[in-house]
């Protein structure tokens, strides 16, 4: 994985010393509340209903054991033991104070870490496929790209201000695990002539307007990456609508101009850029490709796994993934134990993730967008040793992609934006749920819940989404089918009036119930609704 | 603490700069004003008796100033370039990095606090009309002209 240089490191360590004197600034009251929140925003520091939550960037959701034991010891130190992992592969933590924020970020830049733009409206942190460098079907490994993107985007001048917080994801493989087309921009790597190059698709988003982003660009060579980059967000900076914020995403200005427009006005930005010499030489990304070089495989290692103990096997059939090297296998780490809440770990169970990253996974760990974990490189004859650690911590849930492998936002608990609740719901579902058995019987079904038309829940992208609102002082629940944030991306439509907490619950049984009765052999949920439609599924929760 | 701060040599323009439309419907004015829904290309004609362009910042979350300032050094103005308004002091890095020369903030700067932001970072990950050499042409010295 990649290691920060000495340039890397003095960035990072300025950007410590910076926010320590915004910070104490804002203390003396030498700046107002006004002046100083887009300043601590740009470190994800956010005012939160409690308290300060600060979220902390996982570039491409890829960390080595030390920084994932960071991770736990300042949960330990600053926080309530607790962290929780988010949509963006990030964590974030929710009851900081504003006088440890910048000891926190000099903790954390220790281990070569930060908060940089984790959120304001500039360019957030680059999104992966969790996967990446271990799955078999990648045409190249993504993350040297994202890594590019991420020194390219870090404090770039021009993009700052932009009219609207701006997210990028790049993947490697035809089966998309990181939801790229719900991105601003989505790059998904192609190999065209024998040269790896970047599909663009931009304009794509959750929030109030979901969209998936056309694509715009089939490719664009690796020398001319941060050229093209920078020729979209320039059209967006000086075009994208700043009257209005819900109207301020790049997806906006997108579906407004159109693609063909909007691709026209980057192609002529492009034609200029390219005269300017801001592309960093090739020899710069062969020289991040060389930290994500393969990892030290061990050759002639056993295939076989004993199954003997029933629930090892579950374990080992739900959340261990094939590996490109013969000999190990992807491990997916459930932050979804029955009554938990998403993506939440506690300081020991951080810790424990860490030391068992440097055990069984050589020394790395990644974070996905789904708020789980993964160890990417663990050998099949680790897999029961490592089983039996994870079940012992609680974190042995056998439930990826079933059901109560739910994301879910902070919702009103947390967040003062949310109009409802999040995780009370969740935490109903899966106990509803909770029989292992009729969760494997459904299989595939992502659920996914927002408290707010914010989207942070990725509700419009849930084979069932849920959206929590105010209805006049009640927290109401609408019921969305059909979406979708893979390779077949589409975008959830809502059921009809909404419910209560309870009756939400009613809602998704009677819709899965549906699904058991009228499936066809090796259909998944989201295939029968989409042979069936919404009309079988509306008649079997209102009629 | 600080009204006006120039980072260019010899005095600042005093002529006062007008609106972008009276400027490229009249020949003979040297000063000219954008306001961020303007488009700073239509200047691109006229940068040859340009001697200041302000760009200005009604409110500081709104960064296509950011853009206009790259644009006009892009193409080779080399004018005073003023950035006016609701200019930050946190701000005046990105905008020494996009071309800005010259500040006229509608609230003073504290000079010490101007002077640690600037020179704050001793590296930069983009190369752009400032000169400064990003971090990649550091790192590859050899592949890099000029």
């Amino acid at each position: 994985m990649y290691r920060y240089d000495q340039y890397d490191q003095e960035i990072v360590d300025a950007r410590v010393e910076e926010f320590r004197d915004q910070a104490r600034r804002r203390l003396a009251g030498e700046m107002t509340e006004d002046q100083f929140k887009p300043l601590r925003l740009m470190n994800g520091l956010y005012l939160q209903l409690h308290a300060y939550m600060l979220r902390v960037a996982v570039p491409y959701g890829t960390m080595s054991g030390k920084q994932m034991r960071m991770l736990g010891h300042i949960a330990r130190k600053y926080d309530k033991g607790y962290g929780h992992f988010t949509t963006r592969q990030n964590i974030q933590y929710n009851w900081i104070k504003l006088e440890d924020a910048a000891d926190i970020l000099a903790d954390l830049a220790t281990v070569e870490m930060h908060a940089i733009q984790t959120s304001g409206n500039c360019i957030r942190n680059i999104s992966s496929d969790q996967y990446a460098g271990a799955a078999a079907d990648e045409v190249a490994d993504p993350r040297p790209w994202a890594e590019l993107l991420r020194q390219w985007s870090t404090f770039h001048p021009e993009f700052t201000y932009l009219p609207r917080k701006f997210k990028i994801a790049v993947i490697a493989s035809e089966e998309d695990r990181a939801a790229m087309r719900l991105h601003d921009i989505g790059i998904e790597l192609v190999k065209r002539d024998g040269k790896v190059g970047a599909k663009f698709f931009v304009g794509g988003g959750m929030g109030r307007t979901p969209m998936i982003a056309p694509e715009i660009r089939d490719f664009v060579p690796e020398e001319e990456l941060i050229s093209y980059a920078e020729a979209c967000l320039r059209v967006y900076n000086r075009y994208g609508r700043r009257d209005n914020k819900y109207k301020a995403r790049i997806k906006i200005l997108v579906h407004e101009l159109g693609a063909d427009e909007y691709r026209r006005q980057v192609e002529e930005e492009f034609a200029h850029m390219k005269t300017l010499g801001i592309d960093p030489p090739v020899a710069e990304l062969d020289r991040i490709r060389a930290y994500f070089a393969d990892p030290a495989y061990e050759t002639g290692l056993p295939e076989a796994v004993d199954r003997s103990d029933p629930d090892f096997a579950l374990w080992l059939d739900q959340n261990v993934v094939a590996h490109k090297q013969p000999g190990y296998a992807i491990v997916n780490i459930s932050l979804k134990p029955t009554g938990g809440i998403p993506g939440d770990a506690s300081a020991e169970q951080i810790e424990l993730i860490a030391d068992l990253t440097e055990r069984y996974s050589m020394d790395e760990v990644r974070v996905t967008h789904a708020q789980n974990i993964v160890l990417p490189y663990v050998k099949k004859a680790d897999l029961y040793t490592l089983w039996q650690q994870l079940d012992e911590a609680g974190l042995g849930a056998s439930n990826l992609d079933l059901i109560t492998d739910m994301i879910a936002c902070p919702g009103l608990d947390y967040c003062s934006l949310a109009n409802a609740r999040s995780i009370p719901v969740a935490q109903k579902i899966a106990q509803r749920f909770a029989d292992p058995q009729r969760q494997r019987d459904l299989g595939e079904l992502k659920l996914k819940i927002s408290g707010c038309i914010n989207a942070c829940g990725h509700h419009h992208a849930g084979h069932i989404g849920i959206l929590g609102v105010d209805r006049k002082g009640v927290e109401n629940y609408q019921l969305l089918l059909g979406g979708s944030g893979a390779e077949d991306a589409s975008i959830g439509t809502i059921t009809g009036p909404g419910f209560g907490e309870d009756g939400i619950v009613d809602a998704i049984e009677k819709v899965t119930d549906l699904y058991v009765s009228e499936r066809q052999e090796g259909e998944r949920f989201l295939d029968t609704y989409r042979r069936l439609g919404m009309k079988p599924f509306k008649e079997a929760i209102y009629g | 603490m600080a009204e006006f701060l120039s980072f260019r040599t010899g005095d600042a323009a005093q002529e006062p700069a007008v609106t972008v439309e009276a400027f490229t419907g009249q020949s003979n004015a040297t000063a000219v004003r954008i306001e961020p829904g303007e488009d700073a290309r239509d200047l691109l004609p006229h940068l040859d008796r340009l001697s200041l362009v302000e760009v200005n910042f009604p409110a500081f979350g709104d960064g296509r100033g950011y853009s206009a300032a790259r644009i006009l050094r892009e193409a080779g103005y080399e004018g005073e370039l003023r950035a006016v308004g609701d200019v930050l002091v946190d701000q005046l890095p990105a905008m020494r990095r996009c071309g800005f020369d010259v500040f006229k903030p509608n609230h003073p700067l504290d000079d010490a606090v101007v002077k640690t932001s600037l020179e704050r970072y001793d590296n930069v990950y983009q190369k752009t009309i400032d000169g400064r050499t990003p971090v990649w042409a550091k790192r590859h010295p050899e592949k890099i002209d000029g």
